[in-house]
Parts: C-alpha cells; sequence; structure tokens
C-alpha cells in the first residue's frame, strides 16, 4: 500500500488515488495523418520499465487532481511528484538511492 | 483428571483460578494464564493431532506461533474455527477444542494406513500418480481431499463483529521482549508516539520464560512489569499484546491483526461489547522489529513421536507455566543453548536422563553447569531411534562416525518420556523478508539474518531478530534502535540509560549436522522429518535431489516444504541446508525463501471488519424511494443506486405488472422516476468545444434552449456512453449519463480536461443528486403537463421535441426537457430534490383521471428496446463501435477531431462485416430467447458449432403482442430476414433477423 504524496494535500493512502495510466503521452493532434501502426503506437503500447516509471495518479478521492509521478516499479520508490504539463524530471539513482 | 505434570510452584499461572476446557470431548482443568497447549500438557495429554499425508500420531512441537502439529478446531456451531495453534490458544473457562484430520479419533485412525504404503506416497507423487491419466485424478481427488483435510469450516455466518482501523506511529515495534520493550523505552522516552506489539497475551517475550537473567540489577520479570509500568504512563505509547503484525506492505505499512476478546467466552457479556477482532493499518515512519528468533528441531530419526520437542518449548511450558511435558528427558543438541534448558529442568524437579550433543568436545561455562549438577552428557552422540508409538518412551542413542554421517557404537537405551532438540536458532525475518529487505546466511549461527532493508522502508532488526541472542545485546540494540528513530523523527529528548543485562554465560561454537544419522540409509528405516505440517521427510529432500529438484523453488513445490499453514517456520532452514549438503554447495546457494503475509493466519472476518451485509457498499436512495417502497416496488440495482423495478398490484405476476406499465404508457400517460441519471453541469467559453472533442456529433450550432443525444467513445473508437447533453446558454450545458457510468464519464472529461487540455476554460461539476428528476410520457402527457404547468407553452411549435424551458410546474420552479426514451412525447421534470415528493403526487393527482401509470425500470427497457433504443453496457460491451450499432449517423464526418475518431479508421474497426446489432424475432412469437443466448447460423447436432453472436435484450413486448429481441450478430446487417439459430436448454430456437426497430419504426409518436 503506496504512501503518495499528492502535491496539493499532502502524503496520502494509495486507496485515496486511481492509478491513470502511463504519463507524457500527448495525443496526437494530426491523427488522420498517421498510419494505423503510428496511431497503434499512441493507443496500445506502453512501457514496463523495471526501474524508474513516469505515470499519473489522480487522487479521486481527495482533490480530484490529476498529477504526475515517477515510481520505482521495483522498491516503489517515489523520486518525485509533479504538477501536469511539467517536464520529466531526471531522476539520479546514484548514491544509494 | 488431575493435573498430572502441573508442577506444584512456579510459572505465571494463576492457581487460584482454575478453568474448566474439553478436548475431544473430555474434560480438563487448567489455569487462568495457560495457553491450551500447557494446559493439555499439564493435564498429561501428550497426543494432540494427526499429521496431513501419514496421519501419524503427532504431539507439540513448539510453545509458540511457529507450531506445526498442534492444529485445533475451536468452538462449535457457527463460531467454530480451524487450524489454530494450540499453542496460540489462551485458556478461559468452558473452552471447547477439537484435534483435526483424525478418524474417528486421535488413538484410532484409519488414515494412518497411508504410512504404511508410503512408499506410494512420495514427495511429487501428486504429480506422478494422479495427475495423469487425467480422468484418475477425478477419482481420487474426493477420497484423498478427505483423508488430508485440515479442519472443518463452519457452515453457518460468523455471528461475531470485527473492527478495523488506520493509525499513524513514529516508530512501530513489533515484539516485546526484551529488544523491543528497551526500543519502546528508549523511544518513548525521547517523546515518540510509539506503538509496540505482541503476539502474546502477556508482554515480555523470552524473558517470561527466563529463569535466570536479571536486568538493572532486578529479575527479569520484575524488569518487565516496570517498564510496562513506565510505557503505560506514558500518552503517546500504546501498547497492543494479544496482536500478531502479520503483514508488512509498501512504504511502511503494517497490518496488525488483535484479539480483543479471543481470551474470554466467547458469549460472555464482556465478549459480546466488543469486536472480537481488530484488524489494524499502521503507517509507521520506522518500524523496529524486534521479532525475536524460532528455535530449530534436530532432524533425527522418527523426531515426530508425541512430546518430541524443542528444548526451548519445554523450558516455556515449565518456567513460564508450570506444565512439565514430561518427567523425564534427553536433550539432543548441537549448541549451548539447549544446556540451560536442561538446568531449568532440573531446578523445576523435572529430571534429565542425558543430554546427547553431536558435538566432540562441547566445552562452556553452561556445559560445565550441567556437568557439576550431575547430569549425565554424551558428547559426540546421537539420538538413533525414538521408542513409542502415542508417545515418547524411550530413546537409542549411539556415538557418532568421525565425519558424523554414520553411527559407530551398539544402541544404548535410555528411558524417558520427551525428547528435547535444538539445532540453533533462527532469526525471526519473516516481516523484514515481506517487506523486501534480502536477508543473507551468517555462518557463525548457522542462520539467515536480515542485510540492507529496500529503500522506502524504513526498519531496524534488533537482538535475536538479527542474530544477537544475548540479552545484553538485544538490550543495546533495542535502546539504540529506539532513540534513533524517535530522533529521526525530530525528537530530542533523552533516550534514558540502557538497561544493562547481569552477566550471562558465553556460549560455545555450534557444530553444522542438518540430518542426524541413525544405523541404516536416509529413507530405509523410519523417518526424519524435516516439515512437520506437510509431512516432509529427509529423505524427501534427497528425493527430490536425485530427481533435480534442487533449487529453492523447486524443491519447495516438488516436496511441498514450507507450504503449509505454518509456512516452514521450523523448517525451511533445515531443508534448504540439507540441500545444500547434498548438493556439496553453501546454504545461500541453494537460495533463500521468501515470506509472504501473513505470519500466522488471519480470519477473513478481520479483513472484512463491519464492510459486510448493508455495510458492504452505500445504498444511494432517490427522493422518490419512500413513494415507491409504500407502492410495493421492488428494487433493482443499478451500481449503487436502488431503482424502482415495476409496482405489482395486488394478485399481479411481475410479468402483469410490466404489461400494464408498457401498455399504458402506449395509451395514457406513464411516470418514471428518472433521477438516478448521470448529470454533470459543464460551463465555460470553450464548452461547446469540448464537447466537440467527446462526442461523436457536432455541438457548435446547437441553439441555447436545445437538446441532443451524444455518443461518446473511448480513444479507441469503442462506444463507452451516451445520454442527452442541452445547451442551457452559450457557455453553459447540461449532460446526462447513464446511471452506471456517471463517475467514469465524470473521471474520464476531467482527465482530458486537465491532461490533455489544461489551457481550455472548462468546469466540471457533478449534479446528479441536485436534480431530481421525473419523466412523463405519453399521448396524454402534455394535457397532464398544461394542467400542473399552466403557463408552460406546451405546443409542438413553441415546445417541441429535444428543446428545454425553465417552467413552474405545481408551483415548483424547473427544468423541463423535452426528450424521450419511450418514443412517446415526454417530458423530464428536473427539481431541486426537497420538491420532487410534492411534484410527484401533484402529477400523480392530476393524472388519475388519464390512468397515470408509475413505472419501473423494467418497463423502461422494454419501451425503449420496442423502439430498438440502445442501453450502453447492455448492446456494447466495449468492443462496439457506432457502426456496429448501425448508428453511423450520429459520426459527424465534419468535424476535423473528436476522441476515438482516428480508431474509426483503423483496418479492423472498419471492416464490414462486425458485429452488428439487429433484431430478432422468434418464429414462436410467445418464446423470450433469454438474454445472452448464443446464435449459430450453421446448426449442427451436438457442439462444436459456430457462435456469431448473442442476445443483448429480450422481452415480451405487449404492445407488439409478441416477444422481441436485439441482438450482436457477425454480418448481422447482411442476413436481414435470414433465420438464425439459438440452441439452449436443451431445444433450438428459430428466429428471423430484422431491424432492430419493433414499434413506430418511423418515430411519428414523438409528437404526442
Amino acid at each position: 500500500m503506496l504512501l503518495i504524496p499528492c502535491p496539493y494535500c499532502g502524503k496520502r493512502d494509495e486507496h485515496e488515488f486511481t492509478y491513470a495510466r502511463e504519463g507524457h503521452i500527448a495525443r496526437p493532434t494530426n491523427g488522420a495523418e498517421l498510419s494505423d501502426a503510428d496511431w497503434a503506437q499512441y493507443l496500445f503500447m506502453r512501457k514496463n520499465p523495471k526501474g524508474v516509471h513516469y505515470e499519473r495518479w489522480m487522487h479521486a478521492k481527495g482533490c480530484r487532481r490529476y498529477f504526475n509521478v515517477a515510481r520505482d516499479t521495483v522498491t516503489h520508490e517515489i523520486y518525485a511528484v509533479y504538477e501536469m504539463g511539467q517536464p520529466k524530471p531526471e531522476i539520479d539513482r546514484g548514491n544509494g538511492r | 483428571m488431575s493435573q498430572v505434570n502441573r508442577l506444584t510452584n512456579g510459572g505465571r499461572i494463576d492457581r487460584s483460578k482454575p478453568l474448566r476446557f474439553i478436548f475431544d470431548g473430555k474434560p480438563y482443568q487448567g489455569y487462568h494464564g495457560d495457553t491450551l497447549a500447557s494446559a493439555l500438557l499439564a493435564n498429561g495429554v501428550v497426543l494432540v493431532g494427526r499429521s496431513f499425508k501419514y496421519h501419524r500420531p503427532r504431539g507439540l512441537l513448539s510453545a509458540g506461533a511457529e507450531e506445526p502439529n498442534a492444529l485445533i478446531q475451536l468452538g462449535q456451531g457457527n463460531r467454530s474455527e480451524p487450524n489454530l495453534r494450540a499453542t496460540q490458544i489462551e485458556l478461559y473457562d468452558g473452552l471447547i477444542a477439537e484435534s483435526q484430520n483424525r478418524f474417528p479419533s486421535l488413538t484410532t485412525d484409519f488414515g494412518a494406513v497411508n504410512s504404511l504404503f508410503h512408499r506410494v506416497f512420495p514427495s511429487g507423487f501428486y504429480y506422478k500418480t494422479f495427475m495423469w491419466p487425467k480422468s484418475f485424478w477425478l477419482k481420487y481427488e474426493h477420497f484423498i481431499r478427505r483423508m488430508a483435510g485440515l479442519g472443518k469450516c463452519p457452515t453457518e455466518p460468523d455471528p461475531d463483529r470485527y473492527d478495523k482501523l488506520y493509525t499513524h506511529a513514529d516508530a512501530l515495534i513489533v515484539g516485546a521482549g526484551p529488544a523491543g520493550i528497551a526500543a519502546a523505552l528508549a523511544a518513548g522516552r525521547a517523546g515518540a508516539r510509539v506503538i509496540l506489539v505482541d503476539e502474546q497475551q502477556e508482554m515480555g517475550g523470552s524473558l517470561l520464560s527466563d529463569r535466570q537473567a536479571t536486568i538493572d540489577g532486578k529479575p527479569a520479570a520484575h524488569w518487565v512489569a516496570d517498564a510496562l509500568a513506565e510505557l503505560r504512563a506514558m500518552p503517546d505509547v500504546t501498547l497492543l499484546p494479544r496482536t500478531v503484525a502479520f503483514g508488512y506492505y509498501d512504504h511502511n505499512m503494517v497490518s496488525l491483526m488483535e484479539r480483543v476478546t479471543d481470551h474470554l467466552s466467547p458469549t460472555s457479556p464482556e465478549a459480546l461489547k466488543q469486536p472480537r477482532q481488530r484488524l489494524w493499518r499502521v503507517r509507521a515512519k520506522d518500524v523496529i522489529l524486534a521479532t525475536g528468533a524460532i528455535e530449530r528441531p534436530m532432524v533425527y530419526l522418527d523426531n515426530d513421536r508425541p512430546n518430541c520437542m524443542l528444548a526451548s518449548a519445554a523450558q516455556t511450558y515449565v518456567n513460564r507455566y508450570g506444565s512439565a511435558p514430561g518427567k523425564r528427558a534427553v536433550v539432543l543438541t548441537n549448541n549451548d543453548t539447549a544446556y540451560q534448558v536442561a538446568l531449568d529442568l532440573v531446578d523445576a524437579g523435572v529430571s534429565v536422563a542425558a543430554i546427547v550433543d553431536v558435538r566432540e568436545n562441547p566445552e562452556g561455562e553452561l556445559v560445565a553447569s550441567a556437568r557439576s549438577r550431575g547430569i549425565e552428557i554424551l558428547a559426540n552422540h546421537a539420538v538413533t531411534h525414538v521408542k513409542g508409538k502415542l508417545a515418547v518412551n524411550g530413546v537409542e542413542v549411539r556415538r557418532l562416525a568421525s565425519d558424523g554421517k554414520g553411527v559407530t557404537s551398539d544402541g544404548r537405551g535410555i528411558s524417558c518420556d520427551m525428547v528435547l532438540s535444538s539445532a540453533g536458532w533462527q532469526p525471526t525475518v519473516h516481516l523484514f523478508s515481506q517487506s523486501r529487505g534480502k536477508v543473507k546466511w551468517n555462518p557463525d549461527i548457522l542462520a539467515f539474518v536480515p542485510d540492507k532493508p529496500l529503500p522506502g522502508q524504513n526498519n531496524q532488526s534488533v537482538g535475536a531478530a538479527r542474530g544477537r541472542f544475548s540479552l545484553a545485546d538485544c538490550l543495546v540494540d533495542g535502546h539504540a534502535a529506539g532513540a534513533a528513530s524517535a530522533h529521526a523523527a525530530g525528537f530530542t529528548h533523552s533516550a534514558g540509560n540502557t538497561p544493562v543485562a547481569g552477566a550471562e554465560p558465553a556460549l560455545g561454537a555450534m557444530r553444522e549436522m542438518w540430518v542426524v544419522p541413525s544405523t541404516k540409509p536416509l529413507g530405509h528405516e523410519g523417518k526424519h522429518f524435516i516439515d512437520y505440517q506437510n509431512d516432509v521427510t529427509a529423505a524427501d529432500v534427497a528425493l527430490a535431489h536425485r530427481e533435480g529438484y534442487r533449487s529453492v523453488e523447486h524443491l519447495k513445490r516438488y516436496t511441498t516444504m514450507g507450504m503449509a499453514t505454518d509456512q516452514g517456520k521450523t523448517s525451511n532452514v533445515n531443508a534448504l541446508a540439507l540441500m545444500a549438503d547434498l548438493r556439496g554447495v553453501s546454504v545461500p546457494e541453494v537460495g533463500t525463501t521468501t515470506f509472504r503475509p501473513p505470519y500466522t493466519p488471519v480470519t477473513i472476518g478481520a479483513f472484512s471488519g463491519i464492510d459486510k451485509g448493508d455495510f458492504l457498499d452505500p445504498i444511494r436512495k432517490t427522493p422518490l424511494h419512500s413513494w415507491h417502497e409504500q407502492h410495493g416496488a421492488p428494487f433493482e440495482t443499478v451500481g449503487q443506486w436502488h431503482r424502482a423495478w415495476y409496482y405489482p398490484k395486488p394478485g399481479e405476476s411481475m410479468h402483469d405488472a410490466v404489461n400494464r406499465e408498457v401498455k399504458a404508457v402506449r395509451t395514457s400517460v406513464g411516470i418514471v422516476d428518472a433521477s438516478t441519471l448521470g448529470k454533470i453541469d459543464i460551463q465555460g467559453p470553450d464548452a461547446a468545444w469540448f464537447l466537440n472533442m467527446v462526442y461523436t456529433n457536432a455541438w457548435s450550432k446547437l441553439e441555447p434552449g436545445k437538446c441532443r443525444y451524444g455518443l461518446m467513445l473511448g480513444e479507441d473508437g469503442m462506444v463507452m456512453d451516451d445520454g442527452v447533453t442541452s445547451r442551457l446558454a452559450e457557455n453553459h450545458f447540461h449532460m446526462t449519463t447513464t446511471t452506471g457510468g456517471a463517475a467514469r464519464v465524470m473521471a474520464w472529461l476531467e482527465d482530458w480536461l486537465q491532461c490533455e487540455w489544461p489551457d481550455k476554460k472548462v468546469y466540471l461539476t457533478s449534479v446528479t443528486e441536485q436534480w431530481a428528476v421525473i419523466g412523463i410520457s405519453g399521448p396524454m402527457a402534455s394535457k397532464l403537463l398544461a394542467e400542473v404547468a399552466p403557463a408552460l407553452p406546451l405546443d409542438d411549435k413553441s415546445f417541441p421535441h429535444l428543446s428545454f424551458t425553465d417552467g413552474v410546474v405545481a408551483g415548483v420552479k424547473c427544468h423541463v426537457y423535452r426528450i424521450t426514451f419511450t418514443g412517446e412525447a415526454t417530458y423530464e421534470l428536473n427539481m431541486p430534490p426537497s420538491y420532487a415528493m410534492h411534484v410527484w403526487r401533484a402529477l400523480m393527482q392530476a393524472g388519475e383521471k388519464y390512468g397515470i401509470t408509475p413505472y419501473g425500470t423494467e418497463a423502461m427497457h422494454v419501451l425503449r428496446a420496442e423502439k430498438g433504443f440502445i442501453i450502453v453496457g447492455q448492446e456494447t460491451d466495449g468492443t462496439t463501435t457506432p457502426q456496429d450499432l448501425g448508428m453511423d449517423w450520429i459520426v459527424s464526418k465534419q468535424k476535423p477531431d473528436f476522441l476515438g475518431k482516428r480508431s474509426l479508421q483503423r483496418s479492423d474497426t472498419k471492416r464490414p462485416d462486425r458485429k452488428h446489432l439487429v433484431g430478432l424475432l422468434t418464429e414462436d412469437p410467445n418464446e423470450v430467447l433469454p438474454e445472452g443466448a448464443q446464435i449459430v447460423a450453421d446448426l449442427k447436432d451436438k457442439p462444436p458449432m459456430e457462435m456469431i453472436g448473442h442476445v443483448t435484450s429480450s422481452y415480451y413486448s405487449p404492445n407488439c403482442g409478441r416477444s422481441i429481441a436485439m441482438a450482436v450478430v457477425k454480418n448481422g446487417r447482411n442476413r436481414m430476414g435470414d433465420t438464425l439459430y439459438m440452441p439452449y436448454e436443451g431445444k433450438v430456437v428459430k428466429a428471423k433477423v430484422t431491424e432492430p426497430k419493433f414499434y413506430d419504426p418511423e418515430g411519428a409518436r414523438i409528437n404526442g
């Protein structure tokens, strides 16, 4: 059970949140011009990394805001939370992190 | 029966409070403070169970949570609970317990024949013997499952209450032995918020069984009492005895189960006024694992005879409970700690026939003490045989060969009634392992110890839980950890002085010996048990090795070692180490086992807490609910909503009532409570742009005061919701969604606005419960409305279909929408919920002369099906496009973009032969197809047949005078007029494919 630091409300238990898919996947504005394969890439293909994963969560039973989380899929360590629209932060996992 | 093995003094039981209890139908007496196990031993009962596979007679191995043998069915009737460990059951007056897995009785068990046939029950036997051919398994399964059963599950509902709570702590300390108490004192004195838990009724851990130890100059038990008193006086310290920390989850969340009333008679007033058990979820800044260590038994021949026990268990029974497992012990050991047990037994007046030590030259303070007390020490010896079947009555011992793999001398018999063994101690790393910390092998103590915790899982293992067994080390460790966690949480007060242990005897080295040899090779005579609960022997491990199942994961699955309810607490290391020996590698090379929650079994009741029955899920009721109840309506559950299903008149069946309601709507006027519709208020300058994106059709040109039906797609092009949205003003819309989809749609819209289009000015508010909705539908609807809303212009010109107006209805300001889900002229009146009952009653009263008929969800479904209107989730299933539904008309060709648009052009979604929505008319007009019936075009005598679709909606339509059905059928639109087949329940129903419109296909009736 994760403890997720909502950027708006503070640390809250995982059960207040909804996982809202991988982050930083912009919707193509030129969908009509894309091949089926390229569209499928946007629609279906998702990363499943071992390590840092950039993902969206929504504080469903709180402020109902979406935000980004950089989470380690192995340890569940949360390296960063940041607002929608912010760029991916660099995660330095050296020095024992 | 008298307590033949009760010591006359000593122990922590209260001899002035006798308690009666029944075991296997026989009455016994114990004392307050006893466990069921200690009370049975005091009464001379050593045979307490039968083993799982061989039905071997078994006695107590341990005195704690690790007990593999003494599984008990406790209590009777609906309070009966299986598979409890006798060592953890606190005795109360009137307790009724039964042994398990025996038939008909413990002393005579038919299942014990399994033991004679052990050669056909080797490890892996399920796979080897019964899985092939498969049909054999079906025959044997019933028999084997009965023979290999554990306890019985009660069949009645659990009458007890359970509770759950969440809390936080600066330091959660698991285990209230010396290390845990020292940690709690340090953290508590520094001011931290501390929770100290211990699975036992009394805190103190090993100190409660220790006759010798002193701390700060006091006998250990006194120090414990003083320390607990000090902790109790601290306002931020919570002491939780009878509470097992069973699960360590992510981000330092630990689950606890508190046994609130299990030590009381379950029907006593004191028990009934409290929850039986309480589940705690603790989010701790730091977790201090002071969980101690579990002794390992030696693996010697026939080491499962009743009263073959862990040395420390006998020490606990004697010192803590004043209950001797027997009169005369033989101790078998590879280390010094068992010598203290022997000394304590002698002090308590129990005789020790010999200490059989596998070490060649045991030396040290404890050895010397034992020698000086006249206890015979047989160094470099092994127990090679245990005599007695239902209880130990003697052993044979032999000198070990020089390599320790065999024995040399002739056997010497020693009479005894218990064998106490110790193969060293394994730190209780279960919770640490659950926290996903890795363990490492410590060759000095021949045990796994915690290595580093996982980042973010802040925990410290202290004392015996990390392999530091001396009392002094435990106290130093615990104190330092408690001080450190308080400091880390920001507390700067002094943690006080470290408790100081009195002098302790130094311990000598151990001898590594994972199987004690006997006169014959492994498996050729008797059994060396490793995992008692799953009946896994050393020979089974050797067999797994021979057959190539050599890694820990293979070994476990092949032999079932460690997979019983005790999770191998006393057996894992013995099995791994034996495998390492056989392979000639080190123990860590074989692997370690990963422990998973729960540490000991947890009741389902504790997990559910009060979330059952009416409290399982909230119930949402409309403001008209009581009217529906008063008028006899049964309710249909739609999500959390309870909706009126139909309104039977006296003597009417459901079929009668629904037919009457459906007809009334077509001939006069019906009234329906539609308050449960999802409603979302959408405002902002970009609101129309937003609707263009989330719906398939165009919204820019919708005039204020007009309504439009919309279909919502997922980005994959599949239909996800539908509903009517009205433009209240230029930048203000009122969206309706399906009842069940409201929350999902809201989240979907928020998602796009927040994540993809944050610069758009659109604001969403859920208003589902702010508007009650009453629909009146039918040819008389406008006449009725005119009477109760005289100021409302109702002619088709000023108030046409698909428009909206404000109006006063029965004196109440309403939003009135002219939209329809029945195909008849319909007005949906929206009003604040507190006025709904007034408006409903006014309509009922004014409508009486028209025969106004309240109708429920069933009639609503029939009415819409007559018209071929879909229900999302019934006609659609997440793989349905608008084109599949024949609703291409609602998909804009002009709009450059909307959610799902591009996906409609994918090769698969635009395939012409997908499953299409069609109508079905059965050959027999009275045959109502079951929804979900599979459809075939090419009928065969028997399956397999190609299934080309299924029935999605099916009703009897009184207005059509026959049954009607909708279905999704592969290439359905090109099968119009074809006959298809629905084989079900031993018959075949024929039906003709039609358009999915059965009544008023031109839609003429909408205008009343």
